[in-house]
């Protein structure tokens, strides 16, 4: 009788796994083997592994990606700790979630404004007494907006994994005469570190492929995966060239999947 | 010294909190700003909500919006919850895991990747790009969370109620919708609360995907933003922070009730 109780209720979610999620990874598989008039060839992949622009295109995504996931856990860490140990933690949390519920589009056009040259960021800088720079359309802007957006889904499994911790390991460190530092060093981040990947994989992969930032922010300085294949579909319409390095860009995470090996449970997923 | 030191904490977050909320504070303080721009603020004004109302193409824009959200979410609870009891269902343990990490492929793609690979799909099918592949779409990238939300909540039912149901007679169809159903409500609303706050947030899958005659309120703003600076944006980004603000509260209240719930049915 299970069996046909599932059989039976199944159908359309086998059906969505079927066509959205096997169909469209072998579509863009096969769609990289073809050039842009449609003749079936290897060329794709041997022009992506020559061509010393594409390598360098991957080299500074990744390291853009990288600098990102840095700049974020630096912030988020200390964040998620000072957090735990507050009254209300509960709500706190819930205030750093907030943000991520408005959306993205709104936040970047925000940040254009505060980074023009008139806007408040040059005005800040003035008070310090510093000279109106051209901010919107560099690195800084662009790396900076980046890990604004993804803050709180790193604070968000590191959080969780601190309030895990069992506070009498806390505790007994402290009785057997280790420092602030030393129970922090010793016992708090090495307890930590799953929440740590966990921020990690949350940040890095969706940092690989952003493009809507690297356009309205960076300036089109910023060449990412993500904007390479959006450049390729939707501009220049070599699809074929564009599904190659979906197809890497497809490698590159699953190596980092398994790179930061836990079983692929963001703590996205769980906002 | 403990004390000094959690000033410096307290001070910390201050400033991440001051930094999270500037853009969102920032665009809400210019809305009313006679000037016209986003950089001196000379006067108090509502001409941009004015404005706002009387943008026929946005005011547009935001219901397509709504409703594509609504529609989407909608039929993504329905075959999601399928899907979660299918899953519960299957006692094989390698097929339930197979079946668990094709859920999860859509989670940890990147956007690009799910809106490259469905406009592929979609040009091969020969579906026009427009609202109906919009719509498809947003279902499809909905399903999984829908999924990973009822299904802790089926995991929690006690398997010896359903054999007492069956004991008594009852069909499976009345297990179902007398006893499951019932039992994963909360999962089922938090599940289509996540596929709401999915589809209205969505741009990269939505801009790949849409054609000409269709847009979002995310693909609009993207449009309008390298165009040029109208604050009567900002006038809907105060709208629609105070509108997430209410989806916000709405959502904690629920799942801090299911969480007394629970931690009610532990004590037990």
């Amino acid at each position: 009788m299970q069996s046909k109780l599932k059989n039976r209720y199944m159908i359309p979610y086998i059906l969505w796994i079927v066509l959205f999620v096997i169909v469209p990874i072998l579509l863009i598989g096969y769609k990289s083997l073809f050039d842009i008039n449609g003749n079936f060839t290897f060329n794709n992949y041997i022009e992506y592994f020559t061509s010393l622009n594409y390598l360098k295109m991957s080299f500074n995504s990744i390291l853009y990606a990288f600098i990102i996931t840095l700049v974020t856990f630096l912030i988020s860490y200390p964040t998620a700790y000072f957090l735990s140990r507050t009254k209300y933690k509960n709500l706190w949390l819930l205030l750093i979630i907030l943000p991520t519920w408005i959306n993205l589009l709104l936040k970047a056009y925000a940040f254009i404004g505060i980074f023009s040259k008139s806007g408040e960021f040059n005005q800040f800088l003035a008070l310090l007494g510093i000279a109106p720079k051209q901010i919107l359309f560099t690195d800084f802007s662009f790396i900076f907006v980046a890990a604004y957006i993804e803050i709180p889904f790193m604070i968000l499994p590191i959080f969780n994994s601190i309030e895990d911790i069992n506070p009498s390991y806390i505790e007994a460190s402290r009785d057997l005469g280790a420092s602030q530092f030393t129970t922090f060093r010793r016992i708090i981040f090495p307890l930590t570190l799953n929440g740590v990947k966990s921020g990690v994989q949350a940040v890095f992969i969706p940092s690989l492929s952003l493009f809507m930032l690297t356009r309205l922010i960076g300036g089109n300085r910023v060449i990412t995966l993500g904007t390479a294949i959006e450049e390729h579909f939707l501009v220049t319409q070599n699809w074929g060239m564009g599904s190659t390095i979906g197809v890497i860009l497809i490698f590159a995470m699953i190596i980092f999947m398994v790179f930061t090996g836990s079983k692929g449970k963001k703590g996205r997923d769980i906002l | 010294m403990i004390k000094s030191s959690k000033k410096l904490e307290r001070i910390y977050l201050f400033i991440v909190f001051v930094i999270l909320y500037l853009p969102i504070f920032y665009l809400i303080f210019y809305s009313f700003n006679e000037g016209g721009n986003m950089n001196t603020f000379t006067g108090f004004t509502l001409d941009y909500y004015r404005e706002l109302i009387e943008d026929k193409r946005l005011i547009m824009i935001v219901i397509q919006t709504f409703l594509l959200a609504l529609l989407s979410s909608l039929v993504a609870t329905a075959i999601g919850t399928l899907g979660a009891m299918g899953i519960y269902f299957t006692k094989n343990k390698k097929s339930k895991n197979t079946l668990l990490s094709l859920n999860n492929v859509l989670m940890v793609s990147p956007d690009v990747i799910i809106g490259s690979s469905f406009l592929i799909f979609f040009t091969v099918l020969g579906i026009g790009l427009g609202f109906k592949s919009v719509l498809i779409s947003h279902i499809a990238f909905s399903i999984p969370i829908v999924v990973l939300m009822v299904l802790p909540r089926l995991n929690e039912i006690s398997e010896s109620i359903l054999f007492a149901a069956r004991d008594l007679g009852a069909s499976s169809l009345q297990i179902i919708t007398k006893i499951i159903i019932p039992m994963i409500t909360p999962g089922i609303l938090a599940g289509f609360f996540m596929a709401f706050t999915y589809s209205l947030d969505d741009f990269a899958v939505t801009f790949f995907v849409t054609g000409n005659g269709f847009s979002t309120l995310s693909v609009e703003i993207y449009s309008r933003a390298r165009q040029g600076v109208s604050l009567s944006i900002n006038a809907l980004s105060t709208l629609m922070f105070f509108f997430s603000l209410f989806l916000v509260s709405g959502y904690y209240i629920l799942t801090t009730k299911n969480q007394k719930k629970k931690s009610k049915a532990v004590n037990k």
